[in-house]
């Protein structure tokens, strides 16, 4: 089949639209709304035979669409950034009900300051949420996992809600080829959903999210929850194994580019991974032995494809387009606590922190980072976190900031 | 012309069949369940209840219910959203022959004051705009109940709780009029809307019974005497929820399509009589009488009424 041109948003209506999904409850928020408008459109003509509603805010959303997967559709939906911080408590207590519907949420830096551009602190926040993350880097595999999001997610292995983040921007407003899967392939794939034990009939009662009293009873279902996800690890691969055979595509819960011969190694996820990717071929050509690991399942955390990729290298810098304040990077963390044990761990692990707000990285600062990280290696000492920002970003801030303040006070 | 029942007219005729069972961990004589009690006995057991964090939340505490009915506990601040979903969920099933139509139920979410006055505003707004065909329980205690007895938006001028004490600076206590959330949900328009009380039993029956032939939002506002939070006895509940009404400071009305009828016109005993049975007013009494105050509470529910007799 050929290839068309699509953004990411529309790429992950598709998904949606192959999945055959029964319910849209929808929100529009900035840079997502394309995403339900074209799904509006399509269960407005027949294209897709869903029922489209918009809610009042996105915690309304989150609760119309784990409900209305309690009972026994096929629901998605989609927002971003502070719509999905308005959905929080509601993340949580679906997660709990193990409803499998899937979540895209296109990244968007978090206010204060409010903004439009990427950065993944909205996604990473929900990470403790229970909901499963998929994390993409391009058009065709927000499309492809959306429709493996379904498969993994309503196994009865996981059923839990799975997150499928894309980049606002770099991703949501850029048109990429992508392959749509004939639906043919998609229904051997996807299996309809017929849950045996949801649903609300008259011949069978029954209560879900009931209050709990006492600790043993609490853990004993979080436990459950803990035991499903890391389930997702090998349901993952399943499916990415039945996708290829189906679709030709094939997807891991990490992704490695150019690791083979790699003495240091850029640990990135999202559509600056593509960026980062460029930026090892021109270390590559400049005799530079770097490679990259994308991670695309961070909820289950992969800790094992991670060390895999990861032993045996001098160094390891991990870019987190996010940041913890008072702490550093995200992932950084994670990375750090999963090599711990290994033997043969990277003499150095440094944290660099770039992107926020959509920033751009620049290639003096991807030479910068394997620089230093080469050094760090060389020396066997971590290093970060570093806040990237170059000498013109500082010298543009400069402006505003005499904008914004001199101007005024002189005048 | 006086409101007359058209189903309910004798006692006799409420049903004996029981869908809300003894032995929940709610508080001995809450006059919120007395009404979920009765009010199920016209909607039955084919029913999903979408609760809404509250007193009620304990009514399904695992593994037990006290319910013959679905459930499904959502938040504080959603449940209309939840009913949203399931009742959505349920048409499309339906539609696709995955649901047989004689295995649908009907939508009830279930909230207190403090869900339906405040944080469920929002999507009770939106499920009602949307004319989603559910139903909508509140019962009302008044305050915060299930934290302790808080201050909420539905507490009354007068009333003493834990963030709202009589003190100095407040003799009276609590300072604000009771929102109205009655107007607020008629502003919407919904086809049919009511306010009772569990002694009025054949009132409550009757506007269950009126309500199932209005599809779209049917919205209840049940009288919750709270023994607990309002500190008096729990053999008086029956006393404070017939007091309230005969004292005209809880009017039994009804709303078709935003047309008000008052069901029942008390004869509007003195205010101080039902104040006089609960402990949160006490301090209106002893150790002096609060004149001015006792003179406010009862100048509101006489404008109220000339208002309705104009």
């Amino acid at each position: 089949m050929p290839a068309e041109m699509m953004t990411g948003n529309l790429a992950a209506a598709w998904g949606a639209r192959l999945a055959d999904v029964d319910y849209v409850p929808a929100f529009p928020i900035t840079p997502q709304t394309e995403i339900v408008e074209a799904l509006s459109k399509w269960c407005d003509s027949g294209e897709l035979s869903a029922r489209f509603v918009t809610l009042d805010s996105e915690h309304s959303m989150m609760t119309a669409a784990g409900a209305a997967s309690a009972t026994g559709a096929r629901v998605f939906t989609a927002t971003s950034s502070q719509g999905l911080l308005h959905a929080f408590e509601v993340l949580y207590t679906v997660a709990g009900w193990r409803v499998p519907f899937v979540l895209v949420n296109v990244s968007r830096a978090l206010a204060s300051p409010i903004t439009l551009e990427p950065d993944h602190n909205d996604v990473l926040a929900a990470r403790d949420s229970g909901f499963l993350q998929i994390h993409t880097e391009t058009c065709q595999e927000v499309l492809d996992s959306v429709l493996m999001a379904y498969r993994i997610a309503e196994d009865p292995r996981v059923c839990l809600p799975v997150m499928v983040n894309l980049d606002g921007f770099y991703l949501s407003f850029t048109r990429e080829p992508v392959v749509v899967p004939e639906p043919d392939a998609v229904r051997a794939f996807l299996p309809p959903y017929r849950p045996p034990h949801l649903g609300f009939r008259a011949s069978a009662p029954h209560a879900l999210g009931t209050a709990v009293f006492g600790g043993s009873v609490y853990s004993y279902f979080r436990h459950q929850m803990q035991l499903a996800s890391m389930n997702g690890l090998h349901v993952h691969e399943e499916a990415a194994v039945e996708f290829e055979r189906l679709c030709g595509r094939r997807y891991g819960l990490v992704e490695g580019y150019r690791l083979d011969d790699a003495e240091d190694v850029l640990v990135m996820t999202n559509a600056f991974a593509s960026k980062g990717k460029a930026a090892v071929d021109t270390a590559r050509a400049e005799g530079r032995r770097v490679g990259l690991l994308r991670l695309r399942v961070i909820r289950p955390w992969p800790a094992e494809a991670i060390r895999r990729a990861l032993q045996g290298r001098r160094a390891v810098a991990v870019l987190d387009q996010n940041l913890a304040p008072g702490q550093g990077g995200i992932l950084f963390q994670e990375i750090a606590a999963c090599l711990y044990h290994e033997a043969r761990r990277p003499r150095a692990l440094c944290s660099f922190i770039g992107g926020l707000g959509g920033k751009n990285i620049s290639e003096g600062e991807f030479r910068a980072i394997f620089e230093q990280t080469a050094d760090a290696g060389v020396r066997g000492a971590g290093l970060g976190p570093v806040l990237l920002y170059t000498e013109g970003e500082q010298r543009e801030m400069e402006q505003l900031q005499y904008l914004a303040h001199d101007l005024k006070t002189d005048g | 012309m006086a409101w007359e029942p058209h189903i309910f007219k004798e006692l006799h005729q409420i049903p004996r069949e029981e869908h809300v069972f003894p032995g929940t961990p709610l508080c001995a004589g809450c006059g919120g369940l007395e009404s979920l009690r009765l009010a199920s006995k016209v909607l039955g057991s084919r029913v999903v209840y979408i609760n809404a964090a509250g007193c009620f939340t304990n009514l399904a505490s695992f593994p037990f219910t006290p319910l013959d009915a679905s459930w499904l506990y959502t938040t504080m601040g959603s449940a209309p959203a939840g009913a949203q979903g399931v009742r959505d969920a349920l048409d499309v099933l339906i539609a696709k022959r995955r649901l047989p139509k004689d295995e649908d139920v009907k939508v009830v979410v279930l909230g207190g004051d403090g869900s339906t006055y405040d944080m469920a505003l929002s999507s009770t707004s939106g499920a009602v705009t949307r004319k989603l065909d559910f139903y909508y329980f509140c019962y009302d205690n008044e305050a915060y109940g299930n934290t302790g007895v808080q201050l909420s938006p539905a507490t009354p001028y007068g009333a003493r709780t834990t963030t709202s004490p009589c003190s100095v600076q407040h003799p009276a206590g609590a300072i604000q009029e009771k929102k109205d959330i009655f107007e607020i949900w008629r502003a919407h328009k919904p086809p049919y809307m009511a306010t009772v009380s569990p002694r009025y039993p054949l009132d409550l029956e009757e506007k269950f019974a009126r309500a199932a032939d209005h599809p779209g939002p049917k919205l209840f506002l049940a009288f919750a005497a709270c023994p607990t939070g309002w500190l008096f006895d729990p053999a008086y509940t029956p006393d404070v929820a017939r007091l309230a009404v005969e004292c005209g400071i809880w009017p039994l009305k009804e709303a078709i399509n935003g047309d008000v009828t008052h069901t029942y016109i008390p004869r509007r005993r003195p205010v101080e009589e039902y104040l006089k049975l609960q402990g949160r007013f006490r301090h209106l009494f002893e150790p002096a009488r609060q004149e001015e105050a006792i003179r406010h509470i009862q100048a509101r529910v006489d404008a109220y009424w000339q208002q309705v007799n104009a």
